[in-house]
């Protein structure tokens, strides 16, 4: 049985560093709601109580709308791809292959590189002309595509950067949880008749499940938190394509000056990802645990 | 199989490698690959002279020593009192800080920066470390660190006449060596990465970050070139890429460590 925390040791251990943490975690996200509930402060008048007016607001807000629906579609799209394209990396990384430490480095270092410089290298990849993307399509004969200039690719485009960036971070995890995979079980596979595939996905892929699933909710949370990207290529265009739910709040409050409506936002993007949370946790979790 | 790893792996390398080509050349050979072409580090110099990198990575060397130390410390005594004392509300209080996993900094850029602007923080290094100060993820690191340290160690410490201080120090953190090293490396690669909140926070060159800097540099309408611009991308990643080379895998042993829950 442990000791009781006196109180003076509990002030040092406790209070003073996890104040810090409340301070920019807990606090903010109370305080978004309370502003949320008010209006801009203007040079002629003082903040005041609006009630729910603002929320009124972003009902009514068709950017809004679109933004959130260019935040599913990319949370949709990058996090099946990161998931199918790491696994498949482990896979041929984990094989006896010649060359697999040149391949982990190609597929690991876009990990290692800042967002930024990510983004920097792909808008020089899609930048019409000069990119090696359009320089490849005028080879076959295929006629140049503004990537990041058309409302059609643009949103594709930045989930082609994003899962680029992660993808080989989530090979690592699946790396290891394919070397706690017992021979045996795909001997005994093996024996009965099962081809690679078969192995694959009857032994190996159930075995990984909560290296999928730590992997999936990684992947979500980077769709909501990373928009370095948009703001170095697309600033959410053209006629917000790119737009991010973060990115919008970016905008509304650092280009707009739009406190008020920034906050709401927040409050909105919080139980967003509250709402995930609780899925996560009653509806996924419940089946991860049967090893 | 083999075939379809090399296309994979070598697609994979595309973007970068174009860059890597273009910032080795001269600007007439962007998009005009010749094997003969001349390799010249002129872009490099150009880039590193245009813009005070320098003082950019300077920056960013500060800002991850106040945040690594800080959150050395302030994880390490949250995680000691979770695991060897008994209060009142702990399990409810972990959870709590455990919000911060879901909830991080990024997220609540809105509110932060008003509360930075109300102190006098903005534009200021030690601005950009404040929201990151202390860590959820370290303190569930650690936490889970200590809870493996055995008991008895802990007892014959005491046994000893050695106080709370002295069994933190002597028994707990040398045995987490290994967890502070993954952590250490997962929060430099990830400050070193951080983009939106530095941008948010910074107005002035004198405390921009690498990423900051590069961004404000790099934007490709106010007339520099693509060659300067993929020269100055790998010059800020250069330092992550060459620790990568050196110390891959132990890199990638850690970032397992700190990823497996």
């Amino acid at each position: 049985m442990n000791k009781r925390l006196p109180l003076g040791l509990g002030f040092v251990l406790l209070v003073l560093p996890c104040s810090l943490l409340v301070a920019f975690t807990h606090y903010p996200a109370v305080k978004a709601i309370i502003n949320s509930l008010w209006n801009n402060a203007s040079s002629r008048r003082p903040s005041r109580f609006v009630g729910l007016e603002n929320y009124e607001a972003m009902i009514a807000d068709d950017k809004l709308m679109q933004v959130l629906t260019n935040s599913g579609l990319y949370a949709l799209g990058t996090i099946p791809a990161a998931i199918f394209l790491s696994v498949s990396m482990a896979l041929l990384v984990n094989s006896r292959f010649p060359g697999t430490g040149l391949m982990r480095l190609s597929f690991f270092l876009p990990t290692m590189l800042p967002l930024v410089a990510v983004a920097n290298i792909w808008l020089f990849f899609y930048a019409p002309g000069i990119g090696l993307a359009s320089q490849m399509m005028n080879a076959v004969g295929l006629p140049t595509i503004n990537f990041l200039g058309s409302t059609e690719t643009s949103l594709a485009s930045m989930m082609v950067v994003a899962v680029w960036k992660e993808a080989g971070l989530f090979m690592i995890f699946y790396l290891a949880a394919l070397q706690g995979v017992p021979e045996n079980l795909k001997d005994a596979a093996r024996l009965e008749g099962a081809g690679p595939v078969r192995v694959f996905f009857d032994v190996i892929f159930p075995l990984l499940r909560p290296t999928t699933i730590f992997v999936a909710v990684n992947a979500l949370i980077n769709a909501f938190r990373l928009i370095d990207h948009i703001i170095v290529m697309t600033k959410g265009g053209p006629d917000n394509s790119s737009a991010l739910l973060l990115f919008y709040i970016y905008e509304v409050t650092f280009r707009q000056r739009d406190f008020a409506y920034g906050a709401t936002l927040t409050v909105l993007m919080v139980a967003l990802l509250g709402a995930l949370a609780a899925f996560q946790f009653w509806v996924l979790d419940r089946k991860t645990h049967y090893q | 199989m083999t075939a379809l790893a090399f296309v994979l792996a070598g697609v994979w390398g595309l973007p970068f490698l174009y860059s890597v080509w273009t910032a080795f050349h001269d600007e007439k050979y962007s998009a005009n690959f010749r094997w003969d072409a001349p390799i010249s580090f002129e872009n490099f110099v150009q880039a590193w002279n245009a813009a005070p990198f320098a003082l950019y990575f300077a920056n960013t060397f500060i800002l991850i020593a106040i945040v690594i130390v800080a959150n050395f410390i302030l994880c390490t005594l949250v995680a000691y009192a979770f695991v060897r004392y008994r209060f009142r509300w702990a399990g409810f209080l972990f959870a709590l800080i455990m919000v911060q996993l879901l909830i991080s900094p990024e997220i609540l850029i809105v509110e932060n920066y008003l509360t930075l602007s109300r102190i006098g923080m903005t534009d200021t290094i030690l601005g950009i470390a404040l929201p990151y100060l202390n860590s959820a993820f370290g303190i569930f690191l650690l936490r889970q660190t200590f809870m493996s340290v055995p008991k008895s160690l802990d007892e014959a410490a005491q046994l000893e006449g050695a106080g709370a201080w002295r069994v933190l120090w002597n028994v707990y953190v040398p045995l987490a060596k290994p967890v502070y090293l993954a952590y250490g490396l997962v929060s430099i690669s990830f400050h070193w990465n951080n983009f939106l909140w530095p941008l948010i926070v910074t107005n002035s060159p004198e405390v921009r970050p690498v990423t900051v800097g590069l961004s404000v540099f790099a934007t490709v309408e106010s007339g520099v070139e693509w060659s300067l611009v993929n020269a100055a991308t790998l010059m800020t990643t250069a330092p992550l890429i060459i620790a990568f080379l050196i110390f891959q895998r132990q890199f990638v042993v850690n970032f397992m460590r700190a990823g497996i829950k």
